[in-house]
């Protein structure tokens, strides 16, 4: 499960739009938009292109990196698409929309970039293979899903790294088909987070050599949240012993949660809603509002019991629709790092 | 007891209906101007605020296709994926309406299309037909079957849509006219040369922010629209002075009855706050009848002096209308509060006479006066600044009003020295008697009369500077405009054979001295050796400029830049030369340097003359007109004489002009009444002092001629001190105000005639506002005046 940026590309969808898609909360395509199916066999490289007759879709990195000065950091690079219709033309009228985030996070500092763009004219996009999502001039690209090289730059920072695959694809939920709420919403849903990553970071005090780990999320669907939902806390962790966890926490009126377990060698256990649990152990004034920057996260079921902290607990996401996203460090049963994204925290 | 003690005060209004009228109608009329100023001045900022935001896209950088070249979609794309935040816009005409296509998802932060900002469906704005956003005027202009969507918060004639649906609409499919850079730019982005060649880069206009800009005009009408308040004032001052000391009888009498003074004064003060709102109230809706007259003219004013655009239509907003409801609550507090104070101190057992006649407090306004006066001077030489010049204005002309009581007394005290006989020694008494109960009324009398003469000497000493300047400046026969280049040549070709002379108009923008500036760059010919005038110039200053070893400034650039004759301008990063040469440029606000065409042509190689001024005989005038029209394909708009231009640039400072004599004229007419108002109420309260002289044998008719003439001496004397004030105040226009608004110093003329004429006004004001209390007189039973003699109160 991935949610992530779904309520930043509601904001931007008309409110029409918007309504149909909570109304339709079942398996019924609204606007004539194709719904993810629980037996769709996903296809490579095929699918690591742009879906257009899904409403939304994402090309999600991020990364935990350690520089040459030993200080830790963290890297984002989204690519989001939402469509306004479920088709795609050539020139102005195209109706799918493409935004992009950027970030880099230090213990001290946040900075962040934000790019839109309107499709049908070039200035973003995604081609399956050889693989190229850009939008302006942030690109990530490679031959292959294997070995990718990834730009971005904001007015006060730019990174150059470059990627590459040590295990396979991870598909969350049923082959890919990752349930999303009681009431039966879901997406097509992969990851790659076996990226070894290396590569250059500009910030205003200078060039930094960096390396690390990385973690690619792929994820369309057409169904917005439930209405009650209000936001969520989405974690992914490397546990030092190369397994993974993927786990998420839905707030809503009920909480739904979910969570997939990765073995070192890339086998997934989907885990059911209830599965896996975290619970705020510390909260931080940030923009007008109170967010948990401390976690206790379990997976009882296979013996997780770890404390979760931001490495910068002012990792703010300050772009149309502003979040938290940001490195984390793990400790307790298990030691390792990951990243965290919560979003929905009003003033 | 509260409910007795209401009608007993309230009683009083019903007796005297005329001051309750006085009260309202001068705190009406004061705020009416105040509210018309502010209402005219919120209407521009938001008209600015709104411009900025839709269509000034001047405030950003500006990326343009070099001449001859094209800028499309491939380039705008390329220069994306090079890393430039740059957003494409395409504009054109389309039935009289400026349509502008933006690209809503990458148009700057700040502009109001902006996605998140202000469109509330997406879809509907970039899919299908798409939706045009302006205001309803504007929509309604629009033909039949575009789907409008009316904003208020647009510029005036300028609609807004998708650049797909405009490049549709204006049959102009794939094509951009200019991309706007966005002020922060990422820190990899590639050069522009390297990116595409073909394109050109131009650098926001920081310098030409016409809020700024125009703040000096707004400044400007405050300061009449305060003016126009404080004589307000001055006539609700005496009203509730008067008010106030007539019910000194029923005040007594009431505390005497048992009534607590702290409910008497908590009454009269909830009273007076009900008078100030509902006279408030008139107030702002006359001001709005006022402003809604003058903001055609003042909406000409801008454009021609700005280029600021404003709407025609005057919204009802509360920026305006509730400050100035307080200000007119504040003003009535302020005039009132003497009243209070000295009511308050009033001793149980006193006679409470009504002492009308004790409004001189005459050393202190002396004081006040000679303080205010100083301050004034002092700010003269030492003040910096609009605001301290305007500060100066204020203390000058309430300095020069404070001082009048004490001035005329003075003046009528020689008079009643020189007097022979006791008609004559009574009448200048009595008249100095009056004085301090009229002196508001003539303080306002004499602040209009100054304001009146410091505006006309300003007008027309800026009308006969400028009309000199245009002579000089618009030397040529004609003036046209080529499409292009190629047009350009075709005119040079028709110059050849009917002109005497092709003068090319090319400028370029450029930052010197950190003032945005035009460069122009201008051929040797006598024209303008002969015809310009320097306000200061090294000898032989063309034949310098026309050596390339020179360049001339306008004053504007010269005052702001703080610069001097033989500086060293850097004009570009690679040209610099020394000034020599600072020439009047009136009507212009931004900086302008001019230099050798030669000069200019190796500093801004892209730059193409498209305009020229054409010389020849004027017996040649309509053959050279019919060959540009037919050989040069000109459209006859294209050509413009000189006439033409001359009469448009007048008009436009006539507008200007317009708003602030119609000021001028309002606040003389307020000053005519304040008198009016003074001697009605005046007339009752004299009755003791006329019916002794009735009695010993003056006919009534005699006493009214001889209250009509005091009434003129008044006048008149006020008007004769009024006219140095009045200079002193346009001195202050030209030489401070002027300088820190516009940039340029006038020479200042005098007009004797204007202030004949105007003396002849202020005349008749106080003969007008004298002759109804003096035909009353006349008219009196003869019981009113023996009454006097029965019970003298």
């Amino acid at each position: 499960m991935n949610v992530r940026a779904m309520v930043l590309w509601l904001l931007m969808m008309p409110l029409g739009a918007q309504a149909q898609g909570f109304a339709g909360l079942g398996n019924i395509a609204n606007d004539g938009f194709a719904t993810p199916l629980p037996n769709t066999i996903l296809q490579f490289p095929r699918d690591h292109g742009a879906h257009p007759d899904y409403r939304i879709e994402w090309w999600y990195v991020t990364a935990n990196l350690q520089g040459q000065d030993r200080a830790q950091y963290g890297l984002q690079w989204t690519l989001f698409r939402s469509a306004l219709a479920p088709y795609e033309a050539s020139g102005w009228q195209s109706p799918q929309l493409w935004m992009g985030h950027a970030a880099i996070t230090t213990p001290s500092a946040q900075y962040v970039a934000e790019r839109l763009a309107r499709g049908g004219i070039g200035q973003a996009g995604v081609t399956p293979a050889p693989f190229v999502a850009w939008i302006d001039d942030w690109v990530m690209a490679g031959p292959d899903l294997n070995t990718l090289r990834l730009t971005a730059a904001g007015t006060d920072f730019s990174y150059d790294m470059a990627l590459t695959a040590q295990g396979p694809l991870v598909l969350h939920g049923q082959a890919g088909y990752s349930v999303k709420s009681a009431s039966g919403q879901a997406s097509h849903y992969y990851s790659q987070p076996f990226y070894d990553i290396t590569g250059t970071l500009r910030l205003p005090s200078g060039d930094v050599a960096v390396a690390g780990k990385a973690w690619l999320d792929r994820e369309w669907s057409s169904q917005p949240l439930a209405p009650d939902q209000t936001g969520w806390d989405w974690f992914s962790l490397s546990f030092d012993s190369g397994a993974k966890l993927m786990g998420f926490v839905l707030r809503g009126g009920s909480d739904y949660t979910s969570a997939t377990w990765i073995e070192p060698d890339g086998a997934a256990t989907p885990l059911p809603n209830g599965a896996f649990k975290a619970q705020s152990l510390e909260t931080h004034p940030l923009a007008g509002r109170e967010l948990p920057i401390k976690w206790r996260v379990q997976l009882p079921s296979k013996g997780v019991d770890v404390t979760v902290s931001a490495l910068n607990n002012n990792a703010w996401m300050a772009t149309s629709m502003p979040y938290w996203e940001g490195p984390v460090t793990v400790q307790g049963s298990h030691n390792g790092v990951g990243y965290l994204e919560m979003t929905g925290y009003d003033n | 007891m509260k409910r007795a003690i209401f009608a007993a005060l309230v009683s009083h209004w019903r007796r005297n209906p005329l001051q309750l009228f006085t009260l309202i109608t001068g705190l009406a009329l004061g705020t009416a101007l105040w509210a018309g100023v502010q209402a005219i001045n919120t209407e521009a900022r938001a008209s600015y605020a709104t411009a900025a935001g839709t269509m000034d896209t001047a405030r950003f950088g500006q990326i343009t296709p070099k001449s001859g070249q094209i800028l499309d979609m491939d380039d705008y794309i390329a220069l994306r994926r090079a890393g430039w935040l740059v957003s494409p816009v395409i504009e054109g005409d389309f039935t009289g309406i400026t349509l502008m296509g933006i690209d809503p998802l990458t148009a700057p932060q700040g502009t109001v299309l902006q996605i998140g900002a202000g469109v509330p469906d997406f879809a509907a704005f970039i899919l299908g037909e798409g939706q045009i956003f302006a205001r309803a005027d504007v929509l309604a202009k629009l033909p039949q079957g575009l789907k409008g969507v009316a904003r208020a918060d647009m510029a005036p004639d300028v609609a807004i849509t998708d650049i797909g649906a405009a490049q549709r609409i204006l049959g102009r499919i794939g094509q951009i006219d200019r991309l706007i850079v966005a002020a922060a730019q990422p820190i990899t982005r590639r050069p522009l040369a390297e990116v595409a060649a073909h394109l050109t880069q131009a650098q926001p206009q920081q310098a030409t922010d016409v809020a700024r800009l125009t703040d000096s005009f707004h400044l400007n009408l405050t300061a009449f629209g305060f003016l126009s308040f404080a004589v307000g004032l001055f006539i609700v001052h005496g009203a509730i002075g008067l008010a106030f000391a007539q019910r000194r009888v029923m005040v007594r009498s009431l505390r005497a009855m048992g009534a607590p003074l702290r409910a008497i004064m908590g009454l009269m003060l909830a009273e007076l706050m009900v008078l100030a709102a509902l006279a408030g109230a008139i107030g702002v809706g006359l001001g709005y009848i006022v402003a809604a007259a003058l903001l055609p003219d003042v909406a000409v004013s801008l454009r021609g002096l700005y280029g600021a655009e404003l709407g025609s239509s005057l919204a009802f907003r509360y920026q305006w209308w509730l400050p100035s409801l307080g200000i007119a609550m504040g003003g009535a507090a302020l005039a009132g509060a003497g009243a209070f104070k000295a009511l308050s101190a009033m001793p149980l057992l006193a006679s409470a006479q009504p002492q009308a006649f004790a409004l001189a407090r005459t050393n202190g306004m002396i004081f006040a006066a000679l303080t205010l006066l100083v301050i004034a001077g002092g700010l003269a030489i030492w003040g910096h600044g609009l605001v301290a010049g305007f500060a100066m204005l204020g203390a000058l002309l309430i300095g020069g009003a404070l001082a009048l009581p004490s001035a005329l007394s003075s003046v009528l005290r020689l008079f009643g020295a020189g007097a022979r006989g006791p008609l004559a020694q009574w009448f200048w008494a009595d008249t100095r008697q009056q004085l301090p109960s009229l002196s508001l009324a003539l303080m306002a009398l004499m602040l209009a009369m100054a304001a009146n003469v410091g505006v006309s000497t300003m007008v027309s000493s800026f009308r006969l500077t400028f009309v000199g300047f245009l002579d000089q400046r618009l030397a040529s026969e004609l003036y046209v405009s080529a499409m292009d280049e190629a047009q350009g040549a075709r005119i040079a070709d028709v110059a050849g054979q009917y002109a005497t002379a092709l003068l090319p108009i090319v400028s370029a923008d450029s930052v010197v001295a950190g003032q945005l500036a035009k460069i122009y760059g201008v051929i040797d010919h006598a024209t303008y050796r002969d015809n310009w005038r320097f306000l200061d110039g090294a000898p032989k200053a063309w034949e310098t400029v026309e050596r390339r070893e020179g360049a001339l400034i306008n004053e504007q650039l010269f005052r702001r830049a703080g610069l001097s004759l033989g500086d060293t301008l850097r004009i570009t990063p690679d040209l610099t030369l020394p000034i020599v040469g600072i020439y009047g440029d009136y009507g212009n606000p931004i900086g302008q340097v001019i230099v050798a065409k030669a000069v200019f042509d190796a500093a801004f190689p892209d730059a193409v003359a498209l305009r020229f001024g054409l010389r020849a005989a004027p017996e040649g005038i309509p053959a050279l007109r019919a060959a540009l029209q037919d050989r040069a394909g000109l459209e006859a708009s294209a050509i413009i004489d000189q006439a033409a231009i001359k009469a448009l640039s007048l008009q436009v400072f006539e507008r200007t002009f317009t708003v602030t004599r119609a000021l001028n004229v309002l606040t003389l007419a307020v000053a005519g009444f304040a008198m009016l108002m003074s001697l009605l109420t005046l007339a009752d309260m004299r009755l003791p002092m006329l019916a002794p002289v009735w009695a010993l044998g003056m006919a009534r008719k005699r006493l009214a001629a001889l209250d009509l003439v005091r009434a003129i001496v008044l006048a008149a004397l006020t008007g004769v001190m009024g006219l140095p004030l009045g200079l002193a105040l346009a001195w202050a226009l030209l030489a401070v105000v002027n300088v820190e608004a516009f940039g340029w110093r006038l020479p200042m003329y005098l007009f004797w005639l204007d202030y004949l004429r105007l003396g002849g006004l202020a005349l008749l004001a106080g003969t007008l506002a004298a002759a109804w209390p003096a035909w009353r007189l006349s008219g009196m039973a003869p019981a009113r005046l023996l009454g006097v003699f029965r019970h003298e109160r």
